[in-house]
């Protein structure tokens, strides 16, 4: 039994076997966090860094909760404080970590394709923690597992991905994984923030109006306005946004869900 | 291929083990049964079914044990993991780890491994049904086997649990 793949670039990249394969392996690990010790000695010959170039509190920590508990070093990197600063380059840095013996690169980056690019030009294998607008692998797999826990499959299943689909690595994930694995997909957002040919491109349902959306699903997944990655204005103020598209109580009661 | 137990042979050795495993451990309650996943689930189970039956109306303490992320293989090898069950502490209590076939040990070795992370048991056994007697790279021995066999590395040997015998192949 092999992945299909020596990296985790992009869900793209992954056969629905490969995401059964890790959801059920993940399952079986979840139970070693009830036990007295919390490790397993599955990785005790690797070392992992873990390079940051953009910031990060739950992705990173997740990271490395789950290398060390899986038995690894672990080495972290964040772009500020370090040679970047000075103007070393992204190629420079990682060849200077790996002639230091390190198996594994998880990277974090702003511009897509940072990834894809390393993986041409070194030997280790690398997991991608986030790469700019394009994908966001492991938070896709991990969505998937809290939902496959609720509801126990995603075959058939109908999720709606609120917000700002456009700028969003989270949704583009979310949509391969989904519909890989035979979920029903629906992306729902004010008309700016939704690409125009998403549903012609990807095979998704497209919804302009909240209260639809929610009442169409059996899973939503809100997503957060990426501020930090639109270059221009596409909704007139957060408080118009929050009132159109926020999912609050109020609208959760009236749909009764 | 050759049948080492057939149906009849099988469940008289199982029911045999059963008796074996007791004879000494007067206490139940200090006593918990693993089965290792995947291959020694049946057999422990019809081994602990059995010492149930015999000693009815006591509380047996089972479980399972799942070994794929202890294997030292790892780096070679892609394995499903299967549950690992064991609702109770193994501190202090004495462990009978039971498998179906004991090839080269590493599985075992394996399960120590494992079980190191549940507690310090006072002490563990193992019970396997088939012992591939001179295949062993790890030097480890079984407390209590139901058939002793010579085989070669390029043979295997399995429990067909729809047919209820043990082959050789």
């Amino acid at each position: 039994m092999q992945l299909s793949t020596n990296h985790l670039l992009g869900i793209k990249d992954l056969l629905p076997k490969d995401i059964s394969l890790i959801l059920s392996t993940a399952a079986q690990f979840k139970e070693v966090l009830q036990r007295p010790v919390k490790k397993v000695p599955s990785l005790r010959d690797v070392t992992i860094v873990n390079l940051f170039y953009e910031s990060s509190t739950r992705t990173r920590i997740s990271f490395e909760l789950a290398e060390k508990r899986l038995g690894a070093d672990t080495i972290n990197f964040t772009a500020s404080g370090s040679s970047v600063s000075k103007g070393e380059t992204l190629l420079d840095t990682v060849n200077n970590i790996l002639s230091m013996k390190v198996d594994m690169v998880v990277m974090r980056h702003s511009a897509s394709g940072a990834p894809h690019f390393l993986a041409k030009h070194i030997d280790a294998a690398i997991v991608n923690a986030g790469d700019g607008i394009n994908e966001h692998p492991t938070q896709a797999l991990l969505d998937a597992f809290s939902i496959t826990e609720k509801l126990g499959t995603l075959e058939g299943k109908k999720i709606v991905l609120i917000g700002d689909i456009m700028h969003s690595r989270v949704a583009l994930s979310n949509i391969y994984l989904l519909k890989k694995m035979g979920a029903e997909v629906m992306v729902a957002g004010p008309p700016t923030l939704i690409p125009t040919y998403i549903k012609e491109a990807l095979d998704v349902q497209v919804e302009y109006n909240l209260e639809k959306a929610l009442q169409w699903c059996d899973v939503a997944n809100v997503l957060r306005i990426q501020l930090e990655r639109q270059n221009q204005i596409l909704f007139s103020s957060l408080r118009e946004y929050n009132i159109a598209y926020g999912v609050t109580k109020t609208i959760l009661d009236k749909i009764d869900k | 291929m050759k049948i080492i137990l057939d149906k009849q042979q099988l469940h008289l050795t199982i029911k045999r083990l059963s008796h074996q495993l007791t004879e000494n451990h007067v206490n139940l309650q200090d006593v918990i049964f693993i089965g290792l996943q995947p291959r020694g689930l049946q057999v422990s189970k019809l081994i602990v079914d059995h010492i149930r039956t015999i000693y009815a109306g006591e509380n047996v303490q089972y479980g399972v044990l799942d070994i794929t992320f202890y294997r030292d293989d790892v780096r070679y090898e892609l394995h499903k993991a299967s549950k690992t069950d064991i609702p109770f502490s193994v501190q202090d209590k004495k462990v009978i780890l039971i498998d179906d076939v004991l090839y080269t040990g590493r599985t075992i070795r394996a399960a120590l491994d494992a079980l190191q992370d549940f507690g310090r048991p006072k002490k563990v056994e193992l019970c396997v049904l088939v012992d591939r007697r001179f295949n062993r790279e790890l030097p480890i021995q079984p407390d209590f086997y139901g058939i002793a066999i010579d085989t070669l590395t390029s043979q295997k040997v399995k429990v067909e649990w729809d047919k209820e015998e043990v082959i050789l192949y």
